[in-house]
């Protein structure tokens, strides 16, 4: 049937229907995956000590238990902050060098092309081996996880970054030399917009890869931060403390993924069909 | 070789023993041979050739993107500069800004310090070809959410907004299905029966070439040699549905098509 078959007032009639239905999906969805995740829970509670050892996988309550003392005595906030920090100081740093030598390197074919293998040596080496270099030359303080985020964030946001301006369509940088435009106004009207998209998903791609810098660089040496609280309960055999900083850990990837999706959407509105 | 009378006004591109080789891993490749021909002001010149042959070649060479191996291309009697906006250009894929709207792709080339013009010119011009081109409802539209036909006139309408002298276009309308294309001819007819810009038009479509051009440039397959040049003598103004039923058009569209024939088919057609 086509719309123009329909009469105005029982096409809105219609319309509605077909919002209403969509909408009483969605909160049946969201009503299952609640029941669902109640389901995991009170299962896993009820098998905590019946079924499985409470020292393999603890129990909802003790965790929960543990993460409000955690919470209380401030260890939880101070970790998760420093955490915080090292990833967001990493990603920054890595992130904008990424761009900028992305762009440069994309826009040089001489110098891209010279430095390609190098720049692919590196960055096939496990960005994890490098911990101990960093230690060496940093400590075992912030700016060693700083390093490791920043260097792991650095080779995603620069490979799609290069990639971007080297995939460039050469018909719109001709059309746009043709009409006398500089070398300057080519590469910021044309060519960095163009790159956006790319840039766009190698930072979202790096977010957790920043994340998991900070806690691997954590992991191996440090007194503070996520990654130690990890190392710290695995050490003292506190399997609640373990899965309670892996959750916090969850929810601070599952935030960030949220904001940049967010973000996303607002900068590439002429990406996608816009209805009139 | 000239083509036309002989009372010839001046030439404003003329290809001077042109010749194109192109090195590779496994040597030289020539693409186009000692091809000489000129075209002067005001006409609309297709040329037309196998696929791969190199007429995009001689086309980016009088663009400004390359130079011939050998000979010369001259623009107006001197070798061709650069890239300038006197030269329009228009590709088949759709060379539209994604992330600007249809208003400030076509007043693009307007904010460019070559050709800069005042706000309230800018503003006048925009409108004026967004009307002609049927794009005035969708000024501040994303060029995703037009369709194909659209976005093909968009770009003309954004290559004649800078108001060039030439226009080198190369199968501009080639993605187009049939219907879109002659639609869109006709518009481009409409402007340059108005503008009369000198214009380059490569295609692989003889019908479009016919009821297009002056006359028509043919082509053989690489290493690209003139067969002919072939002017196209139906009078103007022509309507780009009606010229395909001519017997002239039918006459024309059979000599091309035997010129464009593979070489081995008729061993006396070179030029």
């Amino acid at each position: 049937m086509t719309l123009a078959m329909i009469p105005q007032g029982e096409y809105e009639e219609l319309a509605l229907a077909e919002r209403t239905r969509h909408r009483s999906r969605q909160r049946r969805i969201r009503l299952i995956r609640l029941v669902l995740l109640a389901g995991i829970v009170g299962l896993w509670q009820w098998a905590a000590g019946r079924v499985i050892d409470q020292s393999w996988l603890s129990s909802p309550s003790e965790i929960a238990a543990r993460l409000w003392g955690w919470t209380l005595d401030g260890t939880l906030p101070y970790n998760s902050w420093i955490t915080l920090q090292e990833m967001g100081i990493g990603f920054l740093i890595g992130a904008s060098t990424g761009i900028v030598a992305g762009i440069a390197l994309g826009l040089s074919e001489t110098v891209g092309d010279t430095l390609h293998p190098f720049v692919l040596a590196v960055y096939s080496l496990p960005k994890v081996a490098m911990g101990p270099l960093f230690i060496l030359w940093f400590g075992i303080d912030m700016q060693m996880k700083i390093a490791l985020s920043a260097i792991t964030v650095f080779f995603l946001v620069f490979w799609n970054a290069y990639a971007g301006v080297r995939q460039s369509d050469q018909e719109l940088i001709d059309t746009v030399r043709m009409m006398g435009a500089s070398r300057l106004q080519l590469i910021v009207k044309i060519i960095v917009p163009g790159t956006l998209a790319w840039i766009y998903s190698g930072l979202k791609l790096s977010v957790p890869y920043a994340l998991i810098g900070a806690i691997v660089g954590e992991i191996i040496a440090a007194n503070r931060g996520l990654g130690y609280l990890i190392a710290y309960s695995a050490g003292n055999f506190d399997t609640a403390g373990v899965i309670g900083a892996l959750l916090v850990l969850m929810a601070i990837s599952v935030v960030l993924n949220m904001i940049i999706g967010h973000s996303e959407r607002r900068a590439f509105r002429w990406q996608t069909t816009r209805e009139s | 070789m000239t083509a036309g009378s002989a009372a010839a006004p001046r030439a404003r591109i003329a290809f001077d023993h042109v010749s194109v080789a192109f090195a590779s891993a496994r040597g030289t490749m020539r693409v186009v041979d000692d091809v000489s021909y000129e075209i002067r002001d005001r006409e609309f010149v297709a040329v037309i050739g196998p696929s791969g042959c190199g007429k995009t070649t001689m086309m980016n060479i009088v663009a400004g993107f390359m130079q011939p191996t050998a000979g010369r291309v001259l623009l107006d009697g001197r070798p061709v500069p650069g890239p300038g906006p006197d030269r329009g250009v228009m590709f088949q894929e759709y060379g539209v800004f994604p992330w600007l709207s249809v208003r400030d792709n076509i007043a693009f080339g307007l904010t460019l310090r070559a050709n800069r013009v005042t706000g309230a010119e800018r503003r006048e011009i925009v409108d004026r070809y967004m009307r002609l081109m049927g794009l005035a409802e969708f000024a501040d539209a994303w060029p995703k959410t037009l369709s194909g036909g659209m976005r093909q006139r968009l770009a003309l309408a954004r290559a004649y907004a800078v108001r060039p002298e030439f226009l080198l276009m190369d199968e501009p309308f080639g993605a187009l299905d049939a219907q879109l294309k002659l639609l869109i001819e006709a518009e481009l007819m409409r402007l340059w029966q108005a503008a009369r810009q000198t214009i380059l038009y490569v295609t692989h479509d003889l019908h479009e070439a016919i009821v297009m051009a002056d006359w028509v440039v043919v082509f053989s397959a690489r290493p690209a040699r003139i067969r002919a040049i072939q002017p196209i003598d139906i009078p103007r103004p022509r309507d780009l549905t009606d010229t395909r039923f001519l017997p002239k058009f039918r006459e024309l569209h059979e000599t091309l098509w035997e010129l464009l024939r593979p070489e081995t088919n008729h061993p006396g057609a070179a030029a």
